[in-house]
């Protein structure tokens, strides 16, 4: 199960970036997270959506060129559902989400360090209930790993391509409201 | 270098740097990016110094080994440039307890604390049920297209939304 040298540099390279660039795009402050739910401030959605769609865009071209590989996560849609649901408390009440935890806890808030050592507990409780949620709550409703394109029977450009007219005009009209 | 100290960068910006890195990680590692598996690998590298042979008996630590691998090493990566970019910005320090929830819960900073810690648990909690949380669910779940990525997206975004109106609803400042 060890990973090579070379490759755990790799890893901590590529999280060097990640957390720069999340620290420079201000998502590690509480008031940015909390603002994009209160719908005052879009930095967040502003962020991730470029980033889905730049990376999808890439992905899937390196995809097609042999490059790269997909990894989908199984659609068990009732565990994701309710996942997301109990997530969007915690992100709230927390401020952060787990990247831009570990982000804000570099920054020094010390609200963040509090917010992690919590993430420690929570999962160390989800892997004692792990043998159990995993044989029912998790089986329900689970559709495999699909994506939105296989769902549909449709090209994945088509999807990319109507995500990117969407994204696009959602950014036109934020950029104009300011 | 002048760009690296500029405290802020557009969101446009950061999402398509984080795009292309995702690019940089599928190629380099075959990975996608996400940061909560990560800490469930801490807690069980934790546990196993404590009792081993509850981990080694735990389905889900069978699954997911405890050990520092790729996805650790970005996580701790993320800490340090987190670092990096703050220092090179030479940003003042956040208030202690954010203005926001000052206004509704009081500048104690040991209830902050406390409601951080509680909110950590939440978070966890709903990112192993989800199998991901906004970065291997929200941002490359996304990205792929996958169902479940959308899904998880969705549902952060309308309890968030409703968690954040029940608390800060009548606030009219952030700061």
């Amino acid at each position: 199960m060890t990973e090579t040298a070379p490759r755990l540099l790799l890893g901590l390279f590529t999280g060097f970036l990640f957390g720069f660039f999340l620290q420079k795009g201000h998502v590690s402050k509480f008031r940015v997270i909390v603002g994009q739910f209160l719908l005052r401030d879009f930095t967040v959605l502003k962020t991730m959506l470029t980033a889905i769609l730049v990376g999808g865009i890439g992905v899937y071209a390196l995809k097609a060129l042999g490059l790269a590989a997909l990894h989908v996560k199984p659609a068990q849609l009732v565990a994701v559902a309710a996942g997301g649901l109990v997530f969007g408390i915690g992100m709230v009440l927390l401020g952060y989400c787990p990247g831009t935890g570990v982000a804000a806890a570099a920054e020094g808030q010390r609200d963040a360090f509090f917010g992690l050592l919590g993430m420690f507990l929570g999962s160390a409780i989800f892997a004692e209930f792990y043998g159990s949620v995993s044989t029912t709550i998790m089986k329900w409703y689970d559709l495999g790993p699909v994506t939105i394109s296989g769902l549909l029977g449709v090209p994945s450009w088509t999807v990319l391509a109507a995500l990117s007219v969407v994204a696009l005009a959602l950014f036109h009209q934020l950029e104009k409201i300011r | 270098m002048k760009l690296l100290s500029r405290p802020r960068w557009s969101p446009y910006a950061v999402g398509s740097l984080i795009g292309v890195l995702s690019w940089f990680a599928f190629v380099t590692a075959d990975r996608p990016l996400g940061v909560s598996t990560a800490l469930a690998k801490t807690v069980g590298m934790a546990e196993q110094a404590i009792a081993p042979a509850h981990v080694d008996a735990n389905p889900y630590f069978k699954k997911f080994p405890p050990a520092v691998d790729w996805e650790w090493m970005l996580v701790a990566g993320i800490f340090l440039g987190a670092f990096t970019s703050a220092r090179l910005s030479g940003e003042r320090p956040e208030p202690k307890v954010p203005r926001l929830w000052q206004h509704r819960f009081g500048s104690s900073a040991a209830l902050r604390y406390a409601g951080a810690f509680l909110g950590g648990v939440i978070l966890a909690l709903g990112a192993r049920l989800a199998g991901g949380c906004t970065s291997g669910n929200g941002i490359s779940g996304s990205l792929q297209l996958a169902v479940s990525g959308w899904l998880f997206f969705a549902c952060l975004f309308v309890s968030g939304l409703a968690t954040a109106f029940v608390l800060y609803g009548k606030e009219s400042n952030l700061d």
